[in-house]
C-alpha cells in the first residue's frame, strides 16, 4: 500500500452521515456514490443511541470527485439527515482488525509478542495459525498488519474507520458543542 | 372510519387534489382499481405504461402541477422507468405509483415481481415501499410534498398488493416529518449584494435562463430584471417560452443547435447570469473554453449544481423566483443602471443577428425554391414549423419528440407564454410526444395542443392515439416525415463520412395516414408547400378527435447552426449557404 493509498493519506476524507434508520438507506447511499462514479475507500454503519437514526462512517477518494460534489449529492438523499466532515485532527478515529497468521510452535511466541504491543487480544489459537483482534487508528492497523504479514496472512477483516468529534475540554465533556464541520 | 388500505390511497390522492390518474391496471394494483370507480378522480386508460408515465409529464409541463401515474407491479413498473427517468433529468413533478407482490412474496421471485425501489433508485428523487397500510397518508403527503418543493421530480410508491387489501384507521397528517429534506428558499443577502455589484460593473452581460425559471414560475420577475437591466436573455431548450422571443432582449436558444448570436453571446460576455440553468453539455460544448472571459452568477435550488461544472464567482442557494426578486429589489436600492452603458454591447449582439440568423434555403411557395426531380418543391421542415406557428394562436402548446424535429421546432417556433414548450431535453427520449401532448391537451383542455414529431419517434409510441380517441382527446400530430432516423443520419453524414448506418424507416412504412385512421384519428398527407397551411388550418377546426399530418419533408436537410460534439463553442457551423456567402 503506499502512502498515498493509506486511508489517513490526502486523497482520503471521512465523511460522518447521520441517516434515518428506514431500510434500503445504505442502498441509497451506496447506489449514489456507484452511480456518481465516487470511490468508497471504507464505510461502516450502525444504529446511534437514537434508534430513529444510524450513523454511516465513510472514507471517500477525493481523487474520483470534489468532496464538495460528494457531500452535495448525498445531502439530496431525503433520508440524509446530517453531514459532516471529520478532518484527522480534530476527531478520535478508530478501526477494528481480525487477522489469521501463518504461525507454528516456534513462530508463535513472537507473534503473541507483538499482540501484546498493539495491546491486541488473541481469539484463537491452532496447531499451525493464530487469530488476533487488534483495535487502533487505521495508520496504528497499517503497522501491525505489515508486521504480520511475513508470517503469512491467511484471512484478514478490516472493519473501516469509526470515528466521532474530539471533545472540547474534559472537564466541559458533557454537552460540548459538536466539532463536526457542517457542511452539509 | 376504517377503509382498506386500496381506499385509503384512492382517498389521499384526492385530499392532494389529483384530478387525473394516467394508468393500466394489472394484478398486483387491482385493489387500487376497484375504489377508482367510485372517485371522483379522472382515470385515462392508457395503451402501454411508458405512454401513462410520458402523459403524466405533459401535464405537469403544462399545468406546473405534479403528473401522477399508477401501473401494476413487474412489467408494469419496468415500462415506466423511462419516463422516470426523462422526468428525473427534466426536473418533472411526477408521483409514479407500482403495484408490488404482496409483502410475504417479496424476494421470492413471484409472479410479476421486480424490485422496483431498488431500479427506480437512481431515476427518482425518492420512492417508497409502502409495507403497512397505516403509513399510506403519511407516505403520500411526503410523495407530494418530495415531488413538488425544491427542485422537483419524479417520485415513486411501491404498493404491494396485501397491503391494499389490509384495513387503517383513516386518518390525515397535518404535515409531514422529513427531517433530512429542507429545501432552501430565499437568498442570502450577502450573496444577492454581490451578485448587484457584478451587473453594475458589466459590460457584457447575459441572463442564461433555464428550466429553473418555470419550475419556480419566475416568468414575471425574469421580465421585471430584464426591464430594468437591459441584459439580454437566452433560454435553454427547457426554458424556451419562460421569457417571450418577441422581446427586443430575448436572443432564443444556445448551445449545441442553439443560434449563433445566443451562442456567440455567452462566449464573449463578461458576466453570465445563470438562472435554473446546470450548465449542460449541450449548452457549454467544450466546457474548458466556455464563456472564458465571464463570472458567473450562479442561481439554483439545488447546491449539486452550483459549481458542479463550473465554478460560479457568486453562486446563490436559492428558489429562482425569490432570488430574482430580491436581486431587482437590490439593483434598484444601490441606484439607477446608465441606460447607455450595454449600447456597445447590444450593437455587436444587432449585428450578429443581422449576419447570422436561423435560415435555410427556402421552398415554401412563391419562394422560387429547390426542385427536386423535376416535380414539385422539396417540402423543407422548418417551413412546416413556420406555417404551424403562423396558423395556431400564441398560447398554443408545442410538443416534441427528440431529434431534428425537436430542434427545427426549438428554432423556428415563437414562443410567447411560459409552460407552452413540452419536450424531453435532459433524456432525448425518443417517442416522448404523442403521450406527452395528450398529459398536456388533458391539462389545459382549454388551449390548442400541437406535437411536432419525427417518423422515427412517432412509431415508439403512437399506439397512445387510440387512447386520445377513446378518451376525446383532441392532440394534433404534426409528423415531419423524413423517412430517416434523421439526427443520427445527420451525424453520420458529418462525422462518419456519410456511411449510413441503419437509419433509414421508408417514408411510407407504415402508412402513417392509415395508422392514424384506424385509431379513430383524422388523418392527413402533406407532400408539398402549397398543402401545409390549408391542412393546418383543416385540422384547427376539429376538436372532436385527434388529427394527425403525415409531412413528407426533405430527408437531406440537416439542422443548423451546429456545434460539434465536444468542441468548443467557437466553432459553431452556420447553414451552409450563410456560411459560403460570407466567403
Amino acid at each position: 500500500m503506499s502512502p498515498d493509498h493509506r486511508p489517513s493519506g490526502p486523497r482520503h476524507r471521512l465523511l460522518s452521515v447521520l441517516v434515518e434508520n428506514k431500510a434500503g438507506v445504505l442502498a441509497r447511499v451506496a447506489g449514489l456514490f456507484s452511480r456518481r462514479g465516487y470511490n468508497i475507500y471504507s464505510l461502516a454503519v450502525a444504529p446511534t443511541d437514537n434508534e430513529r437514526f444510524s450513523r454511516i462512517s465513510i472514507v471517500v477518494d477525493v481523487e474520483s470527485s470534489p468532496l464538495e460534489q460528494v457531500v452535495a449529492q448525498l445531502d439530496k438523499l431525503i433520508n440524509v439527515v446530517d453531514i459532516g466532515e471529520l478532518h484527522p485532527d480534530e476527531a478520535r478515529e478508530a478501526e477494528l482488525l481480525l487477522v489469521s497468521v501463518s504461525a507454528d510452535a516456534g513462530e508463535r511466541s513472537q507473534v503473541i509478542q507483538l499482540v501484546g504491543v498493539f495491546s491486541g487480544r488473541i481469539l484463537d489459537v491452532g496447531h499451525e495459525a493464530i487469530t488476533v483482534m487488534v483495535a487502533g487508528t487505521p495508520e496504528t492497523l497499517d503497522d501491525f498488519e505489515s508486521l504480520m504479514r511475513p508470517y503469512g496472512i491467511e484471512g484478514l477483516q478490516r472493519t473501516g474507520r469509526i470515528a466521532l468529534p474530539k471533545l472540547e475540554g474534559r472537564s466541559s465533556a458533557i454537552g460540548a458543542r459538536s466539532q463536526v464541520a457542517d457542511i452539509a | 372510519m376504517e377503509f382498506t388500505g386500496a381506499q385509503a390511497l384512492v382517498k389521499s390522492l384526492e385530499m392532494q387534489e389529483v384530478e387525473v390518474i394516467f394508468g393500466l391496471p394489472g394484478g398486483a394494483i387491482l385493489p387500487v382499481y376497484d375504489p377508482i370507480i367510485d372517485s371522483s378522480i379522472r382515470h385515462i386508460l392508457v395503451r402501454h405504461e411508458q405512454g401513462a408515465g410520458h402523459m403524466a409529464e405533459g401535464y405537469a409541463h403544462a399545468t406546473g402541477r405534479p403528473g401522477v401515474a399508477m401501473v401494476t407491479s413487474g412489467p408494469g413498473a419496468t415500462n415506466i422507468v423511462t419516463p422516470l427517468a426523462d422526468a428525473y433529468m427534466d426536473s418533472i413533478p411526477l408521483v409514479c405509483i407500482t403495484g408490488q407482490v404482496a409483502t410475504s412474496a417479496i424476494g421470492t421471485d413471484a409472479f410479476q415481481e421486480s424490485d422496483t425501489t431498488g431500479i427506480t433508485l437512481g431515476v427518482t428523487k425518492h420512492n417508497w415501499l409502502v409495507t403497512d397500510a397505516s403509513d399510506i397518508p403519511n407516505v403520500v403527503r411526503e410523495a407530494f410534498h418530495v415531488a413538488t418543493t425544491g427542485r422537483p421530480g419524479p417520485v415513486l410508491i411501491d404498493f404491494p398488493k396485501d397491503v391494499a387489501n389490509d384495513t387503517m384507521e383513516w386518518y390525515w397528517p397535518e404535515g409531514v416529518d422529513l427531517p433530512g429534506y429542507h429545501p432552501p428558499s430565499h437568498a442570502d443577502p450577502a450573496a444577492i449584494a454581490a451578485a448587484a455589484a457584478l451587473v453594475f460593473a458589466a459590460e457584457r452581460p447575459v441572463i442564461y435562463a433555464g428550466g429553473g425559471i418555470l419550475k419556480s414560475r419566475a416568468s414575471a420577475a425574469l421580465r421585471e430584471l430584464v426591464d430594468l437591466t437591459g441584459i439580454p436573455v437566452v433560454t435553454t431548450l427547457m426554458a424556451r417560452g419562460s421569457f417571450p422571443d418577441s422581446h427586443r432582449l430575448c436572443l432564443g436558444m444556445p448551445g449545441m443547435h442553439g443560434n449563433y448570436t445566443a451562442v456567440t453571446a455567452m462566449q464573449r460576455a463578461d458576466l453570465l447570469i445563470a438562472l435554473g440553468s446546470r450548465f449542460d453539455d449541450r449548452v457549454t460544448g467544450k466546457v474548458s473554453a466556455f464563456a472564458p472571459q465571464a463570472k458567473v452568477v450562479h442561481v439554483d435550488i439545488d447546491k449539486a449544481e452550483i459549481g458542479k461544472v463550473r465554478r460560479p464567482e457568486v453562486g446563490i442557494l436559492a428558489d429562482c423566483r425569490l432570488a430574482i426578486e430580491a436581486l431587482v429589489e437590490a439593483i434598484k436600492a444601490s441606484g439607477p443602471l446608465d441606460p447607455g452603458r450595454l449600447g456597445a454591447w447590444m450593437a455587436t449582439l444587432h449585428q450578429w443577428q443581422a449576419e447570422f440568423p436561423c435560415t435555410y434555403d427556402r421552398s415554401d411557395p412563391g419562394s422560387g425554391g429547390v426542385v427536386t426531380g423535376g416535380r414539385r418543391p422539396t417540402l423543407k421542415p422548418q417551413f412546416v414549423i413556420e406555417a404551424l406557428r403562423a396558423s395556431t394562436p400564441s398560447d398554443t402548446i408545442l410538443v416534441s419528440g427528440v431529434g431534428q424535429h425537436q430542434m427545427w421546432a426549438s428554432q423556428y417556433w415563437s414562443f410567447e407564454h411560459p409552460n407552452t414548450w413540452v419536450n424531453s431535453g435532459g433524456l432525448g427520449t425518443m417517442g416522448f410526444a404523442v403521450p406527452a401532448a395528450i398529459g398536456a391537451k388533458v391539462g389545459r383542455p382549454d388551449r390548442m395542443v400541437w406535437a411536432v414529431d419525427g417518423d422515427g419517434c412517432f412509431q415508439m409510441t403512437a399506439q397512445e392515439l387510440a387512447t386520445a380517441t377513446a378518451e376525446r382527446i383532441p392532440v394534433k400530430i404534426a409528423i415531419l416525415n423524413n423517412a430517416y432516423l434523421g439526427m443520427v443520419r445527420q451525424w453520420q453524414h458529418m462525422f462518419y463520412e456519410e456511411r449510413y448506418s441503419e437509419v433509414y424507416l421508408s417514408p411510407d412504412l407504415p402508412d402513417y395516414v392509415g395508422w392514424a385512421e384506424s385509431m379513430g384519428c383524422v388523418g392527413l398527407r402533406v407532400e408539398s408547400p402549397e398543402e401545409v397551411t390549408p391542412a393546418i388550418e383543416k385540422a384547427n377546426d376539429i376538436d372532436d378527435r385527434p388529427v394527425v399530418i403525415d409531412f413528407r419533408t426533405d430527408s437531406m436537410e440537416q439542422v443548423f447552426p451546429m456545434v460539434p460534439a465536444g468542441a468548443s463553442n467557437d466553432d459553431i457551423v452556420v447553414y451552409q449557404s450563410l456560411s459560403e456567402a460570407r466567403q
